[in-house]
């Protein structure tokens, strides 16, 4: 818990430091599309969103208002404030994550423990192939050659956006699927699937391969181990050796690899709503780099750092509970 | 109880001498052929003006999208076909392995000399350099990478030393573990007590006696950074916020060609594969390396 502290301190420093080292001043952009202003005019929007003041105190200024999720006004998006415009993107961005993060632990799992079965056999070959392949290949790159084959060639899936015109169902979670499940809308819940499939696949890839090598290798360590070749001698079916006595063991390594890629899923994040045109806020803090558009910028990169730390603690925590070992002497009894 | 020790340290010595580790790492076929990958990849980096048909900057504005070899409608003259501005998309792609190959090598050794001479005195000190400097090490590894370079990179625009900065910015602190754990095992090695009782200084003891040891660990690791640093740039690139437009580079033109995927799929899709080509071979290399190097971590 005391980690968090200094890492989002330095994050929010040097996130709020880079963001006021840019040659472009973000009034001079926000005025640039709205032609003739005068120097008055400039200095007065300055002043406004406190552009005048001396950098140390801006951070302060932006500390303070983080803490309350508030970010100010986006200088791109008509002055609406950043908070709104993040919130109405959130839900989308978490609902392509789960759903990539869903697909990932989907393959990778059963993968991993079936290669592990059968070392250097055909199905670990292929599955180890697969796997570097996984983690060689740039994720923008799989996300544009699954939309030429399964888009464009086979026209079996979308290649942009969230889910097909007029079929949006009514937003109460904001995710799609949930709200036309509520619905009870089978063809939106169908084209809001269908929309997740391909950047949710090119998102997922990276951390299925990741996750399975580390099930398979933990796996194949955790089966040579006495325990094992005893509860076999003891008469155990083969199922209940592997499932449940190499499982459990096998997991323990397994859960922190999946904490550590779930945090690298939310980097290719961005990339991938990118190349997909996902409305979320991946897409959303591209756009906003490109408009020198620093308070979006940074709460979305704030929002991305958080996430990413909490995870990290996250796996600490089901470490501990998988791993009696490491869990304090009071409560290890 | 000293049997069963010595039978176990014998494998470990067996590949320690580097003609053992030459010998295991020329036996796999797989990392042979990877290692010649990368080095062919070098090679065309190094030669690319020679090799490259045409100027990879030069516009054909008389051949726009011009069609690639197993076309139809072939051009000769671009055996891969032409960009949305006329580009000869082989010689961009020669060109490409330059900066994605120069930067690796520039990050990857910027980070191994700062992690592993950190980690080598927070080791070898120990006392308050290793508690600032893992502190440090610690926060940083808590950063999101990628996140993070796209925020600087966001800041500065697409610029070659800024670049290099942020995608070192995290890197060094991989180095500076390993370093830092070897030394710590070392500095009580026999080996050591042996050197500092016969009178070695402590820079002998260091960098004769220590670094020679530790050297194994940090050269697998080295070319497993360097895979993940072809991507990180690749994907800064690809965003249009890595590498200058100016330059060619592979993320730069996947990026190019995305608007044409319809009618020209290979303009996007063939700098990728050029960057999964070099990747794969990287990683299978580095995998050969660490089997033929630590064979504790064969499995």
């Amino acid at each position: 818990m005391l980690q968090l502290i200094p890492v989002l301190a330095g994050v929010s420093f040097v996130v709020f430091l880079t963001m006021h080292l840019t040659p472009g001043d973000p009034v001079e952009h926000m005025l640039g599309q709205a032609g003739r202003v005068t120097q008055e005019q400039i200095a007065e929007l300055r002043a406004h969103y406190g552009l005048d003041q001396p950098l140390i105190v801006q951070y302060g200024v932006f500390l303070e208002h983080a803490a309350r999720g508030d970010f100010g006004p986006s200088y791109s998006h008509l002055g609406r404030p950043v908070r709104e415009v993040v919130a109405e993107r959130l839900p989308a961005t978490f609902e392509l994550a789960l759903f990539a993060f869903v697909l990932a632990l989907a393959l990778a799992l059963p993968m991993g423990i079936i290669a592990s079965l059968r070392p250097q056999g055909a199905f670990d070959r292929t599955a180890t192939v697969g796997a570097l392949l996984g983690i060689s290949m740039p994720g923008f790159w799989l996300g544009i050659v699954l939309m030429i084959i399964f888009g464009l060639r086979l026209h079996w899936l979308p290649i942009s956006g969230r889910i097909d015109l007029g079929l949006a169902p009514p937003p109460s979670t904001g995710l799609n699927t949930l709200d036309a499940l509520l619905a009870a809308n089978g063809p939106a819940l169908w084209s809001a699937l269908k929309h997740l499939i391909l950047p949710g696949a090119a998102m997922a890839a990276p951390m299925a391969a990741m996750v399975m090598r580390m099930m398979r290798s933990s796996m194949i360590g955790v089966l040579g181990q006495d325990y094992i070749q005893f509860a076999r001698a003891k008469g155990l079916p083969e199922r209940t050796v592997v499932g449940k006595h190499a499982l459990r063991n096998a997991l323990i390594p397994t859960v922190n690899i999946v904490a550590l890629q779930t945090g690298l899923l939310l980097s290719g994040n961005m990339i991938i709503e990118t190349v997909f045109q996902y409305p979320g806020i991946g897409k959303l803090a591209v756009d906003a780099i490109a408009a020198a558009d620093y308070p979006l910028v940074q709460a979305v990169v704030l929002i991305y750092a958080l996430s990413y730390v909490m995870l990290n603690l996250a796996a600490d925590i089901l470490h501990a509970a998988l791993d009696p070992r490491i869990r304090s002497p009071r409560s290890a009894g | 109880m000293a049997q069963p020790l010595i039978e176990e340290q014998a494998p470990e010595t067996v590949a320690a001498t580097t003609p053992g580790m030459l010998r295991l790492l020329l036996s796999n076929r797989v990392a042979v052929v990877a290692g010649a990958v990368v080095v062919g990849f070098a090679a065309v980096a190094l030669l690319a003006p020679a090799l490259a048909p045409h100027d990879p900057t030069d516009q054909h504005p008389e051949a726009i999208r011009a069609a690639p070899f197993w076309h139809a409608a072939a051009d000769g003259r671009f055996l891969l076909g032409t960009d949305h501005l006329g580009r000869d998309l082989l010689s961009r792609i020669i060109y490409g392995a330059r900066v994605s190959i120069l930067l690796g090598v520039v990050v990857v050794l910027l980070t191994l000399v700062m992690g592993t001479g950190l980690g080598m005195l927070a080791g070898y000190f120990r006392g308050w350099p290793d508690a600032v400097l893992s502190r440090i090490a610690d926060t940083l590894l808590a950063f999101p990478f990628l996140i993070f370079a796209l925020a600087i990179m966001a800041a500065t625009g697409p610029n070659l030393v800024a670049l290099v900065a942020a995608l070192a910015f995290k890197g060094w602190v991989d180095f500076f573990r390993v370093a830092r754990g070897d030394v710590l095992a070392a500095r009580e090695a026999d080996y050591v007590t042996a050197a500092r009782g016969l009178g070695a200084s402590t820079p002998h003891i260091i960098f004769r006696e220590i670094l020679p040891n530790i050297v194994p660990p940090l050269i697998v690791l080295s070319t497993l950074r360097m895979a993940t640093i072809i991507i990180a740039e690749a994907s800064l690139s690809f965003l249009g916020i890595g590498v200058p437009p100016s330059i060619p580079a592979w993320g730069t033109m996947v990026a190019d060609g995305r608007g044409d995927i319809a009618g020209a799929w290979w303009i996007a899709t063939l700098p990728g594969l050029a960057i999964l080509a070099l990747v794969l071979a990287v990683n299978l290399f580095g995998e050969g390396l660490r089997d033929a190097l630590d064979p504790h971590m064969r499995n």
